[in-house]
């Protein structure tokens, strides 16, 4: 029971960072209707970022500490929104009124292009990078045995203030009404007076800065990072967004609790050679079984 | 008020409009007429913003605006009830309502707004907390046009309000189009297939066809014209 608990709560740490890849993933699909592929690499700048501010802010603030950490992972944050926002205004929307597959294939062609750039010597550099320690560490065992450990309660806490705060936006603010306006009928948002390229860039800086905090948490729980290291979390936060429904919020917030947690328990009893396996497994079966995803709705006209 | 010159509109390689010219006078109900495809939808869609005329002027309150985008032509107060009305089915009639005023800063309007609309269809504010997608069509109309003029425009553009309605709720719609006009001199272009119901509330008409103003009149007078009558208001 001990190592079931165990293995869960390892799940939910890694379901949690899936999670917040994945919204940004269903938040552009539900704008624009196209899988940005470029937004698992948007997870990888956010840990360099992180590497790179880490000493910077060292300067200012305690590190290894909370402040520090969050004031790293916060600029990180700032930073990929730009980054984000810039893809999108460079790459996607010259392409607005093309075709979903060039879209599409476009986006692999920047997630290739960040990838091989940053391997680069004068970029980053293609070996993997240890990650500084960036918040306090602290191992809490308890009498049964059960560990948990100070970056996976930074994790569940991170994750639950970010779902928190999104959900705030998405609802309760103008903007995030416009958001969802703009998803269910780009035309008609437009009609309302809403500035639909606004809505987008800041579509792409909300999902970017959540793939950011995500690389953070990440990288402070496995802490080797290289330009890679965004392919996997971000096809599997895709199969995540998939399985909740994409385009649905809360869905893709499921998935990836779901992934991480079946992932965990797979590798944790049964092999760990399959763990990556797990996922794509997973999407398999819902696009056999249920094709618009767990929380997902088939739309439906009225006359 | 306003005035196109000469528009031409294409979708890609297919033209639909060729040099269509018309004028709308402040504070009169204007109609366009005409069989599907004629191009009327996509008139309205060019004077909105939503498609760029390949050439042509539409001169509002004297400016071109011919090729601004939609947010920037509802600023400038024309507000635009589509086809098929496209309100937002997964949001309340509330949040519908308020999408309509999203570029009014003043909190204290847009209530006034909302006041407004609801004393004209009192049954949105009796719905006003439903998701819209859960409301009737003619009801769904309410709200298109009651959201369109949340924006306090000057010029309503009226896609088809009769579209997939009851006849008894044809008529209550087209009773509050001319009450709207009436009461608040706001100018209306209609754009209607049933021509009979059009040129009846409207002061003046153009008929469309094939991308083409073919006749222009007084409603009045075009509703006895022979040649309107065999063609569009069933002999």
């Amino acid at each position: 029971m001990t190592e079931f608990l165990q293995q869960l709560i390892n799940g939910l740490a890694l379901g949690s960072i899936l999670a917040l890849i994945a919204l940004g993933y269903t938040m552009v699909y539900g704008i624009l209707r196209f899988i940005n592929f470029a937004h698992g690499d948007i997870f990888m700048l956010g840990a360099f970022a992180g590497f790179y501010l880490a000493p910077k802010v060292a300067m200012f603030l305690p590190m290894p500490s909370i402040g520090g950490g969050l004031a790293v992972m916060g600029i990180s944050m700032a930073i990929c929104a730009v980054v984000g926002i810039l893809i999108e205004k460079l790459a996607y929307r010259p392409l607005r009124r093309s075709p979903k597959l060039t879209v599409l294939i476009t986006a692999i062609g920047v997630s290739l292009l960040i990838e091989y750039t940053c391997q680069n010597d004068h970029v980053f550099g293609a070996a993997p990078k240890s990650f500084p320690t960036i918040f306090p560490e602290y191992h809490i065992t308890q009498l049964s045995g059960l560990s948990l450990n100070s970056n996976q309660i930074i994790v569940f806490a991170v994750t639950l203030i970010l779902l928190l705060a999104l959900r705030f936006i998405v609802l309760k603010t103008k903007i995030g009404m416009a958001m969802r306006a703009l998803s269910f009928n780009p035309e008609a948002a437009a009609l309302m007076g809403i500035n639909t390229d606004i809505v987008i860039s800041f579509t792409f800086g909300l999902g970017s800065a959540l793939a950011a905090a995500a690389g953070i948490l990440f990288a402070v729980n496995y802490p080797s990072i290289d330009p890679l290291m965004g392919v996997l979390p971000g096809l599997k936060a895709f199969v995540a967004a998939v399985l909740g429904g994409i385009g649905n919020l809360p869905g893709a917030a499921l998935g990836g609790v779901i992934i991480g947690v079946t992932e965990t328990l797979v590798a944790g009893y049964i092999s760990s050679t399959y763990r990556d396996a797990i996922a794509f497994g997973i999407l398999i079966i819902i696009l056999l079984v249920k094709p618009s995803g767990l929380l997902g709705k088939k739309e439906i006209e009225k006359v | 008020m306003l005035e196109i010159k000469n528009l031409f509109v294409g979708y890609g390689a297919i033209p639909a409009l060729h040099g269509v010219s018309l004028s709308v006078k402040a504070g009169s109900i204007v109609t366009l007429i005409g069989a599907n495809g004629a191009g009327k939808t996509t008139t309205l869609k060019t004077i909105s913003g939503l498609l760029k005329p390949k050439s042509g002027e539409i001169l509002y309150d004297g400016k071109n605006i011919a090729g601004l985008p939609p947010h920037q032509i509802v600023a400038r107060g024309i507000s635009h009830v589509p086809e098929g009305r496209m309100i937002f089915a997964n949001l309340t009639v509330l949040e519908n309502l308020q999408l309509g005023a999203y570029l009014q800063r003043d909190k204290q309007i847009v209530r006034r707004e909302l006041d407004h609309v609801f004393s004209l269809f009192p049954r949105l504010r009796e719905r006003q907390k439903q998701v819209a997608g859960t409301l009737s069509g003619g009801e769904q109309q309410m709200l298109a046009i009651g959201r369109a003029l949340m924006s306090r425009p000057k010029l309503l553009l009226l896609d088809e309000p009769s579209l997939g309605l009851a006849p008894l709720l044809v008529k209550t719609i087209f009773e509050k189009i001319v009450e709207i006009n009436r009461d608040q001199g706001l100018t209306i272009l209609l754009v209607e297939q049933n021509a009979n119901l059009a040129l009846e509330i409207s002061h003046f008409g153009y008929v469309l066809e094939t991308g083409k103003i073919i006749l222009q009149d007084d409603s009045a007078a075009l509703s006895q014209n022979p040649q309107v009558k065999s063609a569009y208001l069933g002999g």
